[in-house]
C-alpha cells in the first residue's frame, strides 16, 4: 500500500505496518470496555476483553520487534478505564510499553491517556510525509493516517455476504480499523465515510490470515 | 389411546351448579358437556384440572364454569383467576366471549385483560382495583411477580387457567411460564390450575404442569368427527423438486371458488407472499384473497382479521400467526400448501376449519414436489389412525432461568436454598443441577465469571440476614424493560425509494440479495437496491421473476413419526397403490434403476458425474439434522483426503459431492463423529453465534434492542459475536456458553435425532453403487442449484440443470 508515496504494510490482525521506521500503527484498542458497561449499567460482559486485545498486541511485538509503536487514540475506552485494570493486565501493559519508544495519541474517548502505563502522550504527530492523528481532519489531508470510524466492510462471494474489518484509502488518506477485542464497526459505504475519501477508495479487507484489498465499486451494500 | 390417570369421565355425578349458571343454560335449551361437568367437579373438590378435547367442545367455557361457580358463591376482594393465552389477541377474544355469559348471568364480576398493549395507566388501576379474573400472557405474569407486591396482588388467587397448554413445554416462554406458575405455588400453595390442551400424544407429560400431581385429574373430552383430508391429486405434472406448489393452483383456486371461506396454510412468509401472488393471477372472478404474515405491517394484518371476522374473505393464504387463535366465523376448507411436516402441526391447522365437534372438517394437502408427495399421504393416514406427534421433555434453558432469578430477587429478597427448592419443583427444571443453578444465581448477582472483575458493580446485595435483593431500583427497571424470551430476528424495515415502509424483513434474508435481485414482499415485486440507514430499499418491478429464497422449505423439520412413516411408505410396495401414477412410475424407475430401501435400511447412492464423486443418502431426520450430518461427514472425508467440494441437505436426503469416491461407507457413518468432530466444527462455525445472541438477550447481558433505539450513524452498538469469540477463548465453561450450546444442540443442530439416526443405521447401510445419477436422488441434486448465483438468471440455470438431470436419470438404455 502505498499512501503519499510512502509504503505501508496492512496486517491482517487490523494493525499498519511501517517497514521505513520499524513503527506499529494500532488504532481504537478501547481497553476496559467491557467493565465501563458493568460500571455504568450493571451489564456484565466477559471482563476479558482487555487481556484479549494485550494479548495480540503481545504477539505483533514478538513478531515485529517494532522500534516504535503509534496507537492512533481512543486506546482506553473512557477516562476512568485505567483505574479498572486488573493488576495483571496493567503489569502485561506496561512490560510492552517499556520494549519501544511508545507513543498514545489521545482520542476522544481519552482525550488525556493515563501517564501511569508507560509510553508518552502527543495530540499528533507528522513525520516523512505522514501525519497520524486519532480523527481525520476535514479537507484534503494527504498522508493522514487516522482511526476513530472502526470501518468495516461486506464482499459477496459465491452468493454467501462476507462482513470484516478493513482499512480504507484512496492513496491519499488511510483509516485504520479497530484493534479492540470489543469494537464494534461501521460500514465504509455509510454516509459518514462520503467526505473523507474520492469515488475510486478501495477497503482492505482483514482475513484471517491476510489482507485483500477490495475497489469500492465490489463492496456489497 | 387417551388413557384416563386419575379418575374417568362421570356422566353427572356433579354437585349441583349455582342456580345462575343452572339457569342460563337451561333458558338456551343447552346442557354442559359430560366433561364440562367433570372439570366442575374436580375443581369443585379442590382438584387441578387437565381437560384434553377438541376445538369446538366448548374446552374455554368448561375453564371458566368452576371459576364462575366459586366467584358466586365466594365474593372476593382481589384477583381470584388468572387466565394464561400464549397470544394476546387469544386474552383479549376471551375477555370479550366471556362477557357475555356473564352479562347474561347478571353476575357481578369483573373480567379484565392485561397485555402488552394494555396503558401504563390501567394496570396502576389493576393494581390498585384488581379484576376478579384477569386474562394475561406469560411475559405479564412475569412482570407482576416482579414487583414488590406481587404477594399481596395474589392474595386472593385461587384458579389459573393455562389455554392452549400444548404449546408451552419444549419452549422457552414455556420455562419461563413453568418458573412463574412454581412461584404462584409458592405464594398461594392451594393454588388450583386447570389447564386446557388439544389432543396430544402424551398427556401425562403435561399434567406436571398443574402442580401436586396427586391433587390433579384428567378429564379426556369426547373425540370430534375425524376431519375429511384430501390429498390433491393434480392432472398436471408434480415437480421433482421445490416448495411452492405453483403447478396446483389452478386446483387450489377452484376449491376456494367452491367454499365459503378457505385458510390456505403456506410454510413461510415467502411461500405466502408469492402463492398469493400467483392466485391473483388466476382469480379471475375478483374473489376477495387476503394475505396474513408475521412480517406485515399490524394495521394491514387486523384489517384482514377484521374482514375474516365479518365472513367477507373467500380466503386468506397465511403462515403459523394463524395456527393459534381467534375462532373465525365460516371457515369450511383449510388448505396446506407444501410439506405438512408434523403430524400434530396439519391436526391443529385443519381444525381452523368448522368449529362445530360433530361435523368433519375439511381439509386439501397440497405437495409442492415428489417427495412431499409421500409425507402428505403419510399424514394423512396418521391423522385417520389418530397418531399425533410425540416430543421427549426437554431441560429447561438456563438463560430464561438467569432471567427469572433476577426478576424474583426484584420482588423480595431470595434466599438461595428455598428459591433453588422452588425452581426444582418446576417441570423443565427437575433435574436441574445445584451447580447450574448456583451458576445462573452467581451470573445474576455479577457476572458469574472465573475473573471476578465486577465484584464492586454487583445487581445483587446480600442483607444482613444473607438474602439476596436487587442492589439498586434501575436493576429493577433494566429487567422490566428485558422481560420475555421471544428474541426477534433482527428486522430492516422495506422502504420505498425515500418514500413510504412496507414492512419489514429478515435481516438474513436481506443479507442474501445482491442489488438488481427481485423478490416479492407484501403481494408485489420488488427490485432490491441497497441497504441505507437499516432500510431495505426497492423499486418497483412489476412483471419481473422474483427470486426464491434459499430456505424455502421453511424452518420446522418433519417429525420423527412422520419420517418413520414416509420410509415404511417407500419400503413397501402395496402402499404404493395410493400413489398418483406418475409418483408410482418414478418409484418404478427407481426400482429398476437403482433400489428402494427396507424401512430400516439406510440407502446410500454413490456414483460418478462429471468429474466428481456424488454420495447420496437418504435419511428421512430432516433438513437440520441433516445439514449438521453433511458438515460432520465432509470434514472427515477432507481429513481422509477424499477431496469433498460442498454438499446440500434436504428435508429427505443429502448429497455430498468430492473428487474422490468414499471408500469405506462404514467407517465414514461411525457414530464417533459427534465426539472431537463436533466440537471442532462448532468452533468454526456461525451457528453458536447466533444462538449466542438469543441467550445474551433472554439471561440480560445485554439490552434488548427497543424499536427507536437503533444504532444511528457513527454511534455503534455491540457485537454479541465479539463478546462470543472472547468469552468462548477465555471462558469457554462460563454458563452462557453452556446455555448457548444448549440451545444449538437442539433447536440448530438436532443432535438428539442425528444421534438417534446414527444409533438406527448402524449395521443397516444399503450401499449402492450406480454409474449415474437415480431418479431418487434428482430432487436433492436439483436443490445444488437453488444456493444463489450472482448475476446471473437462477431459473433459467436451474431449468436448464433440471432437464439434463431428470433426462439423465430415466434414460432406458
Amino acid at each position: 500500500m502505498l499512501l503519499n508515496g510512502v509504503r505501508l504494510m496492512p496486517d491482517a490482525t487490523g494493525a499498519l505496518w511501517w517497514p521505513a521506521t520499524r513503527t506499529l500503527i494500532v488504532a481504537d484498542l478501547h481497553l476496559e470496555k467491557g467493565s465501563a458497561y458493568a460500571a455504568r449499567s450493571r451489564q456484565f460482559l466477559p471482563p476479558y476483553d482487555t487481556r484479549a486485545t494485550i494479548g495480540r498486541l503481545e504477539a505483533l511485538q514478538r513478531r515485529h520487534r517494532p522500534a516504535r509503536w503509534l496507537c492512533l487514540g481512543d486506546s482506553f475506552h473512557d477516562q476512568a478505564a485505567a483505574e479498572r485494570l486488573a493488576d495483571e493486565d496493567a503489569d502485561r501493559l506496561r512490560r510492552l510499553t517499556g520494549q519501544s519508544d511508545w507513543v498514545w495519541l489521545c482520542g476522544n474517548h481519552d482525550p488525556a491517556p493515563p501517564a501511569t502505563l508507560g509510553g508518552r502522550i502527543v495530540e499528533e504527530l507528522a513525520e516523512d510525509g505522514l501525519v497520524f492523528r486519532h480523527q481525520a481532519a476535514e479537507g484534503r489531508q494527504p498522508g493522514e493516517v487516522s482511526g476513530h470510524f472502526h470501518p468495516k466492510a461486506s464482499v459477496v462471494v459465491q452468493g454467501k455476504r462476507l462482513t470484516r474489518r478493513c482499512f480504507v484509502s484512496d492513496g491519499i488518506r488511510l483509516v485504520l480499523p479497530a484493534f479492540g477485542a470489543y469494537a464494534g464497526g461501521l460500514d465504509v459505504l455509510d454516509r459518514d465515510f462520503a467526505p473523507l475519501f474520492n469515488r475510486m477508495f478501495h477497503a482492505w479487507l482483514l482475513g484471517d490470515a491476510n489482507v485483500f484489498a477490495v475497489p469500492r465499486d465490489r463492496l456489497a451494500v | 389411546m387417551l388413557v384416563p390417570v386419575k379418575s374417568v369421565v362421570p356422566e353427572s355425578s356433579a354437585k349441583p351448579l349455582p342456580h345462575q349458571i343452572e339457569s342460563w343454560f337451561a333458558q338456551r335449551g343447552w346442557a354442559p358437556h359430560p366433561h364440562q361437568r367433570a372439570v366442575i367437579k374436580a375443581a369443585g373438590d379442590g382438584r387441578s384440572v387437565l381437560l384434553i378435547a377438541p376445538t369446538g367442545g366448548g374446552k374455554t367455557l368448561a375453564g371458566f364454569l368452576p371459576i364462575l361457580a366459586d366467584l358466586i358463591r365466594r365474593p372476593g376482594q382481589g384477583t381470584r383467576a388468572l387466565y394464561i393465552s400464549p397470544l394476546k389477541a387469544l386474552a383479549v377474544d376471551i375477555a370479550r366471549n366471556l362477557e357475555t355469559p356473564v352479562a347474561e348471568m347478571q353476575l357481578d364480576i369483573s373480567v379484565e385483560t392485561r397485555t402488552g398493549d394494555t396503558s401504563a395507566a390501567k394496570r396502576q388501576r389493576q393494581r390498585l382495583k384488581p379484576p376478579d379474573i384477569l386474562l394475561t400472557t406469560p411475559e405479564q405474569l412475569a412482570l407482576m411477580l416482579s414487583y414488590p407486591d406481587a404477594a399481596r396482588l395474589f392474595d386472593d388467587l385461587g384458579f389459573v387457567i393455562l389455554d392452549e397448554l400444548h404449546v408451552f413445554p419444549n419452549s422457552k416462554r414455556g420455562d419461563l411460564l413453568a418458573l412463574d406458575l412454581e412461584r404462584l405455588r409458592t405464594l398461594r400453595p392451594d393454588l388450583q390450575t386447570i389447564g386446557l390442551s388439544a389432543t396430544v400424544a402424551e398427556p401425562r407429560d403435561l399434567l406436571p404442569w398443574l402442580g401436586p400431581e396427586d391433587r390433579s385429574t384428567l378429564v379426556v373430552g369426547r373425540a370430534g368427527a375425524k376431519p375429511k383430508v384430501t390429498i390433491l391429486a393434480s392432472d398436471a405434472r408434480v415437480p421433482w423438486a421445490g416448495h411452492l406448489a405453483l403447478y396446483a393452483l389452478p386446483e387450489v383456486y377452484a376449491a376456494i371458488r367452491q367454499s365459503r371461506t378457505a385458510l390456505v396454510f403456506v410454510n413461510t412468509r415467502m411461500q405466502a407472499e408469492l402463492i398469493f401472488q400467483e392466485l391473483w393471477k388466476l382469480n379471475d372472478d375478483n374473489l376477495p384473497i387476503a394475505l396474513h404474515h408475521g412480517s406485515l405491517d399490524v394495521q394491514a394484518r387486523r384489517k384482514v382479521e377484521a374482514a375474516m371476522g365479518r365472513n367477507a374473505l373467500r380466503a386468506v393464504v397465511c403462515t403459523a400467526t394463524l395456527d393459534l387463535g381467534i375462532d373465525w366465523g365460516e371457515v369450511d376448507l383449510v388448505v396446506q400448501i407444501g410439506a405438512p411436516k408434523g403430524i400434530a402441526r396439519t391436526v391443529q391447522r385443519i381444525g381452523r376449519a368448522n368449529h362445530r365437534l360433530d361435523e368433519p372438517s375439511h381439509a386439501l394437502l397440497v405437495p409442492s414436489n415428489r417427495f412431499e408427495m409421500l409425507e402428505c399421504l403419510a399424514a394423512r393416514e396418521a391423522i385417520a389412525e389418530g397418531q399425533l406427534d410425540a416430543s421427549s421433555p426437554k431441560p429447561g434453558a438456563l438463560d430464561v432461568l438467569c432471567q427469572h432469578l433476577l426478576g424474583m430477587a426484584c420482588s423480595a429478597p431470595i434466599e438461595p436454598e428455598a428459591i433453588y427448592a422452588e425452581v426444582r419443583r418446576a417441570p423443565p427444571y427437575r433435574a436441574l443441577p445445584r451447580e447450574d443453578f448456583d451458576k445462573a444465581l452467581a451470573f445474576v448477582e455479577n457476572g458469574g465469571y472465573a475473573l471476578r472483575a465486577y465484584e464492586r458493580f454487583k445487581r445483587l446485595r446480600r442483607t444482613p440476614e444473607g438474602l439476596l435483593t436487587a442492589a439498586h431500583p434501575k436493576v429493577a427497571q433494566q429487567y422490566r424493560m428485558n422481560i420475555g424470551t421471544i428474541v426477534e430476528a433482527p428486522m430492516l424495515k422495506v422502504r420505498l425509494g425515500r418514500g413510504r415502509v412496507l414492512g419489514e424483513i429478515e435481516e438474513g434474508f436481506a443479507e442474501q440479495l445482491v442489488p438488481g435481485d427481485t423478490f416479492v414482499f407484501a403481494g408485489e415485486v420488488w427490485r432490491f437496491e441497497g441497504i441505507r440507514d437499516l432500510s431495505v430499499i426497492v423499486a418497483r418491478a412489476p412483471g419481473a421473476d422474483p427470486r426464491v429464497p434459499s430456505y424455502a422449505g421453511g424452518k420446522f423439520p418433519l417429525t420423527t413419526e412422520l419420517a418413520e412413516r414416509v420410509r415404511r411408505m417407500l419400503a413397501d410396495d402395496r402402499l404404493h397403490r395410493r400413489l398418483p401414477e406418475q409418483i408410482r412410475e418414478w418409484l418404478r424407475l427407481q426400482t429398476w434403476r437403482s433400489v428402494l430401501p427396507a424401512a430400516d435400511q439406510l440407502l446410500v447412492e454413490t456414483f460418478p458425474r462429471g468429474k466428481r464423486q456424488f454420495l447420496v443418502a437418504y435419511p428421512f431426520e430432516g433438513r437440520l439434522a441433516h445439514q449438521t450430518l453433511g458438515m460432520l461427514l465432509t470434514r472427515r472425508m477432507e481429513r481422509a483426503g477424499l477431496r469433498p467440494l460442498g454438499f446440500v441437505a434436504g428435508e429427505y436426503a443429502l448429497a455430498i459431492w468430492s473428487l474422490r469416491p468414499v471408500p469405506d461407507l462404514d467407517g465414514l457413518f461411525a457414530e464417533d463423529m459427534l465426539g472431537d468432530d463436533l466440537e471442532a466444527w462448532l468452533a468454526e462455525s456461525n451457528l453458536l453465534k447466533r444462538a449466542f445472541r438469543n441467550v445474551a438477550v433472554i439471561a440480560g447481558l445485554i439490552d434488548r434492542r427497543r424499536p427507536g433505539e437503533e444504532k444511528t450513524g457513527r454511534q455503534v452498538t455491540f457485537s454479541t459475536d465479539l463478546i462470543y469469540d472472547v468469552l468462548r477463548q477465555h471462558e469457554p465453561g462460563h454458563i452462557l456458553m453452556r446455555a448457548t450450546w444448549g440451545d444449538a444442540a437442539a433447536t440448530l443442530l438436532d443432535l438428539p435425532r442425528l444421534g438417534d439416526l446414527l444409533r438406527r443405521i448402524r449395521g443397516h447401510i444399503l450401499h449402492h453403487p450406480l454409474d449415474r445419477v437415480s431418479p431418487l436422488a434428482v430432487p436433492i441434486l436439483l436443490d445444488i442449484g437453488r444456493e444463489s448465483v450472482p448475476g446471473v438468471n437462477v431459473d433459467d440455470m436451474l431449468a436448464e440443470a433440471a432437464e439434463d438431470l431428470i433426462a439423465e436419470a430415466t434414460r432406458l438404455i
